[in-house]
């Protein structure tokens, strides 16, 4: 299987274990991606609110790069985004344009100055849409090597994967990532918010608002060993701000935030090199001796076994 | 406030004709607690052509873009797509109110302009020097030096190799959006 790949900006600097666990899992798993070339910001949550006309150009600035990529090449591959952001920013533009007349014309005339145009002939797909509808899940379960049994673990989706569109998930009510959870032999941590707001970024414009609903989403998941993400925007609020918002509700809300590739990737034995949680924020020491707990009954196993 | 004529709120009121006012947006908002007038009262508002009310409102600034009002209506309004309406409203019509969010948005908009790509690192130092609030950096260094310590943003100001700006573009936006 082959995608065109769309990072992201984020995906280059806060979230970059994001981007190299997504592109060594799925090279794990056979697939091949191909990073769309000069790929430019979607306009994030920034472009709408200042020009509503950019807004739609910046997003499909990229999709115009990748229809030119797909006709010199002769290939028609869907696009693989990981960042829910700049997914419903690339997908919100084909759906809108149907719906406005003009609107494509518009988007057009601005990039004809670029030399690209606009099709809309490629689809738009989330990281999480791709694994869940296009990756056999046996396939996964024949490769675990480290089991994570004992761990509970809850699934954030967040918002953007799910809503408006929703295309592989229930919006309401989300268990997409559930199967590769118990698939590494983890159980499910049963709670409701999985696709609740983190704040985006109310955490720089609105600290004191953003602060309140990451509080909501930690306080839930106290039970769990961590919890996974597929957006580098709540994977920032979840783990950049645990120990101000500890401080402040006089609670400990210490938990370890994991991307979903990184976790899969664990799961199937990739090494720290390829899943990178090196430069994950926060593992818990909690977290950690549990994994290395699971790391020696392994070894001890292979060791007795031989 | 530069305006109160109640043409302003025009395409907005277009886009909520049809709203029944039974609150669903409301109850599904994650940031309604700490809205002044709840996102069903403003679409009233809206349709009361009550424009300075709803302009100097702080309800749109507070839309986190979760899409839960849009996906529940049962009139299948796009309200998301009008909270974003009315923050670009209020940027040209009430320009002093929201400086924070209007500022970090103008930023990172000049950010891409600059560079193509994000440089996230110049987008915070550039937001903060504008803000001219010597604390506010303050509230998020214990970030900023855990991401340098990890090596995970890249210096202000320093060109990423292959990147470049999209000056043409946003030129041939404005250009087509004072003709509009």
């Amino acid at each position: 299987m082959k995608y065109f790949y769309y990072p992201g900006c984020s995906l280059e600097g806060t979230a970059k274990e994001y981007n190299l666990s997504t592109v060594s899992l799925m090279k794990a798993l056979g697939t091949d991606l191909i990073e769309i070339e000069d790929w430019t910001c979607c306009g994030a949550s920034a472009a709408h609110a200042v020009s509503e006309l950019l807004s739609y150009v910046l997003p499909t600035r990229t999709l115009a790069l990748a229809e030119k990529m797909s006709r010199e090449r002769k290939e028609k591959l869907d696009i693989l985004v990981p960042c829910s952001a700049c997914y419903l920013n690339l997908k919100k533009v084909s759906h809108d344009i149907s719906s406005a007349p003009g609107l494509l014309e518009k988007i057009n005339a601005v990039l004809e100055i670029e030399g690209l145009v606009f099709e809309n002939r490629l689809a738009v797909r989330h990281l999480l849409d791709i694994l869940t509808r296009d990756i056999d899940i046996h396939d996964v379960l024949n490769r675990i090597q480290v089991p994570f049994k004992n761990f509970s673990i809850a699934p954030y989706y967040g918002c953007q994967c799910l809503r408006p569109f929703p295309v592989f998930d229930n919006p309401e009510k989300p268990e997409s990532m559930e199967p590769f959870i118990r698939a590494a032999g983890a159980s499910v941590h049963s709670w409701e918010m999985g696709g609740r707001c983190c704040g985006a970024s109310h955490m720089t414009t609105k600290p004191e608002v953003g602060r309140m609903l990451v509080a909501k989403i930690l306080t839930r998941a106290k039970w769990a060993d961590m919890i996974l993400t597929v957006c580098p925007m709540c994977q920032m609020n979840l783990e950049g701000f645990q120990k101000g918002i500890s401080r402040a509700s006089h609670e400990k809300m210490d938990i370890t935030i994991l991307y979903l590739p990184q976790f899969i990737g664990m799961a199937m034995g990739l090494p720290e090199n390829q899943t990178r949680t090196d430069l994950n924020l926060c593992i818990t020491p909690g977290f950690y001796d549990k994994y290395q707990a699971a790391l020696k009954q392994l070894s001890d196993g292979i060791t007795r076994s031989a | 406030m530069r305006s109160t004529s109640r043409h302003i709120l025009g395409s907005v009121k277009e886009m909520i004709q049809a709203c029944i006012q039974c609150g669903t947006c409301t109850g599904s908002c994650p940031n309604a607690f700490a809205m002044d007038h709840t996102p069903r009262h403003l679409w009233q508002m809206v349709l009361n052509d009550r424009t300075r009310d709803v302009l100097t409102s702080k309800t749109f600034i507070l839309c986190s873009s979760c899409y839960y009002c849009t996906l529940r209506c049962p009139r299948g309004l796009p309200l998301t797509d009008v909270m974003g309406s009315l923050t670009r409203l209020a940027r040209t019509e009430n320009p002093t109110g929201f400086k924070k969010s209007h500022l970090f948005y103008g930023q990172f908009l000049q950010s891409i302009r600059r560079h193509g790509r994000v440089n996230e690192s110049e987008l915070m130092t550039l937001f903060f020097l504008e803000m001219k609030n010597p604390l506010l950096p303050l509230q998020y260094a214990g970030l900023g030096l855990k991401f340098l310590q990890k090596n995970k943003i890249s210096l202000p100001f320093v060109e990423k190799e292959g990147s470049h700006g999209l000056e043409k573009i946003f030129e041939k936006v404005r250009e087509m959006e004072n003709q509009a």
